[in-house]
């Protein structure tokens, strides 16, 4: 997995709430068995002005400069919610974002996004939308610095906001771990629970 | 993370019993730990896990192309519900755009893995959670993951089971285990006794509009009280089913009597002395008196009306005898905005009574109330009475075992007279995937758990519903309250 450390990027702010894998990528987009070729279908609903048509729509704003060089994305609260789909993670990689600042996340999207390079950040909901006016007065020359060492949020006006962030998922990130390995290392314990579990609640083994 | 992390907060020295007590989370937590991470992070031990053909395909697939093997096969499940088509004759072949390859290579990636599949054909295929607590997968106290947000379902069944992502799936077909950091606890305490023509459904509809579609965040939830006790286990599993559309980690109701004689019989599920011993042990998965909770909600059923959704979000729902709200009124900026949305994107206007809203399409189906007793409910109302002209009205059967029972009680002709297209089992059109879809800007009632922006098809306008009031609503042709109609 791809390490994430420090970025200092263009933030596009996408503020409504609520904002679920669906309209991050729609299923028709989600066309062949793997992680890769869904970029296109990122936002596909709003990036477009109709469905299945690669036409844009000027209004959205990952389609205005300099949001199109966004690597990093300004959300309301409870992004990512709905559908468990991985697809909308891989999508927002592809097309490049590696941070997003919200409020908060839908639970598995957020646990989709660690384990794929891409680093959420929870801020509070008047310091996100307070960023997004910074960034906004000019976003390309006020760019956002997210720094996963530091665990800090640098806003255009040189203020450092501190970020709270789980031990095992900040280091997977920094270190681009692949979570498998690192648990297969612990093997003789999974026998071991294993085995003294089957004495425990022997009907749980078919 | 503020969606993970845990706030302590409980007295210990001045108060034994209570720093003692655990709560039903805290007991399943502590079976399944294989190690204790440090950090708020555990390794928790996954007694089962279920694959679907969408986003379990691509966990299979990645898995081998690294070289790995499925630990233990004869604990991974998977069936094909999210792309297959649900004509009648289906095959391989779906209107889904690329869907075979997802069909086709799920089948291979599971035979040659030697997990269960219960495939196109087989007398027990059908929606993922539909079929895991039909066959006894799902029980008390098992750990179980999907690679689908809605296996919080399966808490209804008092199941510790969560949905994840493909990757997720990866590491926990790999290592029998998952990482996870332990959500806060929340108990949310529904009171009092539903009114006729109230279900399940309505009660979670009315919790998440009452305490928004983020209102679980971060929290695994245990759901009890009186109006959850008097559920059937399937009303139970309806209640549990959107659980993650209130945001939660999971959720999760104490098995019960009620439970238990669910449970006995099923195909997986433990027989002889091995019932015995597990069921000794279920009667001890409840929380303990005292226990205390991170968070305690309270909602009043016994004054509730049939709900419905206006809006694109869970969270914009009302009782049905209601009128579409006005965002004007809402303080919370954020919310305002997201109403005067969804008020655009449903094509109405504040003050609009929602009973009477003309309606193109009424489905029943989805992982949350396509069961035999979802069925039922409709069949009572759609008995003798015809679907209004003008509406398509489509029952699809969560699963092959739901549907040829519905058939053996001549439940499928109550619906087909009704005028009713009655279909083989899948997820259907609970979401459009490229395929089939009611058509741009209609309006639908749905027995479904997401009325999102495009979700049912492009510009669709869906209105979350129970299954009884989607059977009232396709008989009058508009959105209605199913009470006046009940026997």
């Amino acid at each position: 997995m791809e390490k994430f450390t420090r970025i200092t990027a263009v933030a596009a702010p996408l503020l409504r709430i609520n904002i679920d894998t669906d309209a991050i990528i729609p299923s028709r987009e989600m066309k062949t068995v793997g992680k890769t070729g869904l970029a296109e279908g990122l936002f596909a609903n709003w990036r477009y002005k109709a469905p299945g048509s690669r036409e844009e729509n000027p209004d959205f704003t990952l389609n205005r400069e300099p949001y199109r060089h966004a690597r990093i994305l300004l959300a309301g609260a409870n992004f990512g919610c709905g559908s468990s789909r991985e697809h909308a993670v891989w999508a927002l990689h592809e097309w490049g974002i590696r941070a997003i600042v919200a409020p908060s996340f839908g639970a598995i999207f957020a646990g989709n996004c660690v384990r794929n390079g891409i680093l959420p950040v929870v801020l509070d909901h008047a310091l996100v939308e307070d960023l997004a006016r910074q960034v906004e007065v000019d976003a390309a020359t006020r760019p956002l610095t997210v720094d996963l060492v530091e665990c800090a949020v640098t806003a255009p006006d040189g203020r450092r906001h501190a970020f709270a962030i789980d031990a095992a998922n900040r280091e997977m990130l920094l270190e681009g771990l692949d979570g498998i390995a690192l648990t297969l290392k612990r093997d003789a314990g999974i026998l071991a629970f294993q085995a003294n579990d089957r004495l425990r609640r022997p009907w749980i083994y078919l | 993370m503020a969606y993970a992390r845990r706030s302590i907060a409980r007295p210990t020295s001045s108060c034994y019993i209570d720093a003692v007590a655990r709560t039903l989370i805290d007991k399943l937590w502590d079976e399944h730990l294989v190690a204790d991470l440090g950090g708020g992070s555990s390794l928790l031990y996954i007694d089962r896990i279920f694959l679907h053909e969408r986003t379990g395909s691509v966990a299979l697939k990645e898995l081998t192309a690294a070289g790995r093997r499925v630990r233990n096969p004869e604990q991974v499940f998977c069936t094909m519900d999210h792309i297959v088509d649900t004509f009648p004759g289906r095959g391989d072949a779906t209107r889904v755009p690329g869907g075979t390859e997802f069909i086709t290579q799920t089948r291979a990636a599971a035979r040659a893995a030697g997990i269960t599949l219960f495939d196109i054909g087989s007398d027990d295929q059908g929606i993922v959670h539909v079929v895991s607590p039909e066959q006894g997968i799902a029980l008390p106290g098992v750990s179980l993951v999907c690679p689908d947000s809605h296996t919080c379902t399966l808490g209804g069944l008092g199941a510790l089971a969560w949905g994840i992502g493909s990757t997720e799936a990866e590491h926990a077909l790999a290592t029998k285990t998952l990482v996870v950091h332990k959500p806060r606890s929340m108990r949310i305490r529904f009171d009092g006794r539903l009114a006729p023509g109230v279900t399940a459904k309505d009660m979670i509809l009315a919790l998440i509009g009452a305490h928004t579609a983020a209102g679980g965040v971060g929290y695994a939830i245990e759901f009890a009280g009186e109006a959850v006790r008097s559920l059937p286990v399937e009303a139970r599993l309806t209640l549990c089913n959107m659980g993650v559309e209130f945001g939660a980690w999971t959720v999760i109701i104490a098995a019960d009597e009620t439970t238990f004689e669910y449970v006995r019989g099923r195909p997986y599920a433990p027989r002889g002395e091995a019932w015995d011993k597990a069921i000794a042990h279920w009667r001890t998965l409840r929380s303990d008196d005292g226990a205390l909770f991170d968070k305690d909600l309270t909602l009043d059923c016994a004054s509730l009306a049939p709900q419905v959704t206006w809006g694109t979000s869970p969270q914009h729902e009302t009782g049905i005898d209601s009128v579409v709200p006005d965002p004007a009124l809402q303080a919370d900026a954020n919310r305002r905005q997201s109403m005067e949305r969804a008020l655009e994107y449903m094509g109405l206007q504040p003050g609009t009574r929602l009973q009477g809203l003309p309606i193109q399409g009424a489905f029943i189906g989805s992982c949350t109330n396509s069961r035999l007793s979802d069925l039922r409910a409709a069949a009572a109302i759609l008995e003798g009475r015809k679907v209004a002209s003008g509406v398509r009205a489509i029952c699809v059967p969560g699963s092959t075992q739901v549907k040829r029972a519905a058939e053996h009680e001549g439940i499928d002709r109550v619906f087909r007279e009704a005028g009713f297209e009655w279909r083989e089992s899948g997820c259907s059109m609970c979401f459009y995937a490229g395929g089939e879809s009611f058509g741009f800007e209609e309006r639908v009632v749905s027995s479904t758990n997401r009325n999102f922006e495009n979700r049912q098809g492009p510009r669709t306008r869906t209105h979350l519903a129970s299954p009884a009031t989607v059977a009232a609503s396709a008989i009058a042709g508009h959105l209605a309250d199913v009470r006046p109609l009940m026997r």
